[in-house]
């Protein structure tokens, strides 16, 4: 299991000594954060690193995870998809299933802890069955900054009964009585997918992936998601690909509870075909180690979203000294500061423009590289995500 | 014989909790409207607490406003007149809310069309929470809180400095006031409390309060020697 000292020559100097100072406040409390799948996406990520330094400093963690149907997934998936501005249809029959089914979880774990955390809208609605013991907190991760109103009505009831809510950006904040608490994700610099690689790693990784590094290489990783726009990243690649040879990889983890990703994977694999300079690599979960090998191999990383909650891919390719070219949404913009550790644009066209500019200023690329991981350093470390979570605790059991 | 405190100097380190408040203005006369009742944490927040926040890329001024309105509302004018705003200068945060407030209605007496951020971000209200961490370190002697200053956390630097002045309103920072009352060194507290932290990052601060120390403990070697 990782220890908090394992960051000590990583963090920043003192980090290391000052949280274990901050967690003696709220020595042996007891946590438990609950979402809805172990395997894919940022939060069981992030999940999987805080846990064990939760812990390793003195706090007694838990994680739990809830179970459900593929009904109640779909249900989840829509809810996800109208919190997020798509107009979703949800019939009562849906409402009254994701109920039961929190019912159902609700009945299976224990809620005798200190604090609570239930991480997006899936488990929401266990706080239907709190016990008096204990604070409860939301933690949001998703964009709900202009969302689909019935849905949002719908999981508000449940929302306004936390004691506090988490959000990635001051602009998914909501009119709610509760206190709104401004917390950035994080990356963990010692997890498979961002500790140092040797290059014999990195070489037969990508050797087994046939990814050849004869030419500069784009990436984008992320999702088979329409919010992600793997389209336009097609599109801005060939623009550029009139003026420099250059290979484009779109490489796409899945999740248990994401079950439109084979529809749109599907119309990137037509759009991409008859050129063998396009790579579609679909790869499993817990492909940790091949996404580390791919970003470190990259020249240009993209991550061209429509919609992010807060797009951690952005700070992981940062965390390797990589520029990175965003779009303008979510925590994307408060990632790249412009011009200086990344770009953030808003179009196909904007996406080729920076693309072709750094191609074209090998020197820019090398500072701004070296920038982007100081920043991250500084505000995207799971030893600042720990400090938030422990300075809340702290704040809400005072 | 280096001089030894009665009292040791505790280092104290902090952690910024944000708390939103959920209210956004998307113009220049929103923007003054919500400043006149925010609570004085939200003015803090955006305007002293920045400095535990940007320790790496400064913004391009160093308050919030300033670089709201410059930057997405796209009015240079109202960022430079807000950027140049001097929180020292001001006995208390309600004294410094005035005065953003006679700025902005002032710009806005100037002008036929509020500025409005049609195509940026609006402007997002927040407030500090600020967590205090004792960190255990403490000190008798300026050798030895030379050597500590050098491998504390940064907040450590921000809460005996803009803390220690703007919330609990003392006179002079932490460090200077331990240094002339402790150690009865009148001539290094004041250069200390000279030291002017607004404008540079937490880390130069660090830097010069370090170099301060080093050059006073220089000379006192030199003069034991001679």
């Amino acid at each position: 299991m990782k220890q908090l000292d394992d960051y000590r020559d990583i963090a920043s100097q003192g980090t290391v000594e000052f949280l274990k100072r901050l967690a003696e406040k709220i020595q042996g409390k007891k946590i438990l954060h609950i979402n809805s799948t172990k395997l894919g996406g940022g939060v069981a990520e992030i999940l999987h690193s805080l846990v064990p330094l939760l812990q390793n400093v003195g706090l007694e963690a838990q994680w739990e995870v809830i179970s459900g149907s593929e009904e109640f997934f779909s249900t989840t998936k829509a809810f996800h998809n109208a919190l997020q501005g798509l107009e979703q249809q949800i019939s009562p029959q849906m409402l009254q299933n994701y109920l039961e089914n929190n019912r159902e979880n609700a009945r299976r774990l224990s809620f005798e802890v200190d604090y609570v955390v239930i991480h997006d809208p899936q488990p929401a609605a266990l706080i239907e069955s709190r016990s008096p013991k204990g604070k409860w907190i939301w933690r949001c991760h998703i964009d709900i900054s202009t969302p689909q109103r019935r849905v949002w009505d719908y999981l508000r009831q449940f929302v306004v009964k936390y004691d506090a809510a988490i959000f990635s950006l001051p602009r998914f904040a909501q009119r709610l009585p509760i206190p709104q608490f401004l917390i950035y994700p994080s990356i963990d610099p010692l997890s498979d997918k961002n500790r140092e690689l040797t290059s014999q790693e990195q070489d037969r990784i990508l050797r087994r992936l046939n990814i050849p590094l004869d030419k500069p290489i784009l990436l984008q990783v992320s999702r088979f998601d329409r919010f992600k726009d793997p389209l336009g990243v097609i599109q801005a690649y060939r623009l550029v690909k009139k003026h420099h040879d250059l290979r484009l990889v779109l490489a796409g983890g899945g999740a248990t509870d994401d079950p439109e990703g084979e529809v749109v994977l599907a119309e990137v694999r037509q759009a991409a075909k008859d050129d063998p300079d396009i790579h579609i690599l679909l790869l499993p979960p817990d492909a940790h180690l091949e996404i580390n090998a791919l970003q470190r191999a990259a020249t240009i990383v993209l991550q061209k979203s429509l919609r992010e909650g807060f797009g951690l891919t952005v700070a992981e390719a940062m965390w390797k000294g990589k520029p990175v070219i965003g779009g303008f949404t979510g925590g994307i913009t408060i990632q790249l500061v412009y011009g200086l550790t990344g770009f953030h644009v808003n179009s196909v066209e904007g996406a080729a423009f920076r693309i072709h500019y750094l191609l074209d200023n090998p020197e820019v690329m090398a500072k701004m590289g070296q920038d982007a991981r100081e920043y991250v350093r500084q505000n995207f470390l799971i030893t600042r995500h720990l400090g938030d979570y422990l300075a809340l605790m702290s704040y809400l059991g005072r | 014989m280096p001089k030894i405190a009665t009292h040791p100097f505790l280092f104290v380190g902090c952690w910024e909790l944000r708390e939103m408040l959920g209210r956004n203005v998307r113009d220049e006369q929103q923007l003054l409207e919500a400043i006149e009742v925010v609570p004085l944490d939200s003015i803090y927040y955006h305007t002293h607490s920045f400095f535990l926040r940007h320790k790496y890329i400064a913004g391009p001024y160093s308050n919030d406003f300033a670089t709201w309105a410059a930057i997405q509302v796209r009015d240079r004018v109202l960022g430079e007149k807000l950027g140049i705003l001097y929180p020292f200068d001001y006995e208390n945060l309600e004294s410094l809310r005035a005065a953003i407030i006679t700025i902005i209605a002032e710009h806005l007496s100037t002008l036929q069309i509020i500025p409005r951020a049609s195509y940026g971000e609006p402007f997002h209200f927040m407030q500090s929470r600020i967590i205090e961490v004792p960190t255990g370190l403490k000190t008798h002697t300026l050798a030895e809180f030379r050597e500590i200053l050098a491998t504390v956390d940064l907040s450590v630097i921000y809460y005996h400095t803009f803390e220690a002045i703007f919330r609990q309103r003392k006179q002079k920072t932490d460090f200077a006031l331990w240094i002339e009352e402790q150690l009865g060194l009148p001539e290094l507290a004041d250069k200390m409390a000279k030291l002017d932290p607004y404008l540079i990052s937490l880390e130069t601060v660090r830097y010069r309060l370090i170099k301060l120390c080093d050059e006073y403990l220089q000379k006192g070697e030199r003069d034991e020697t001679a």
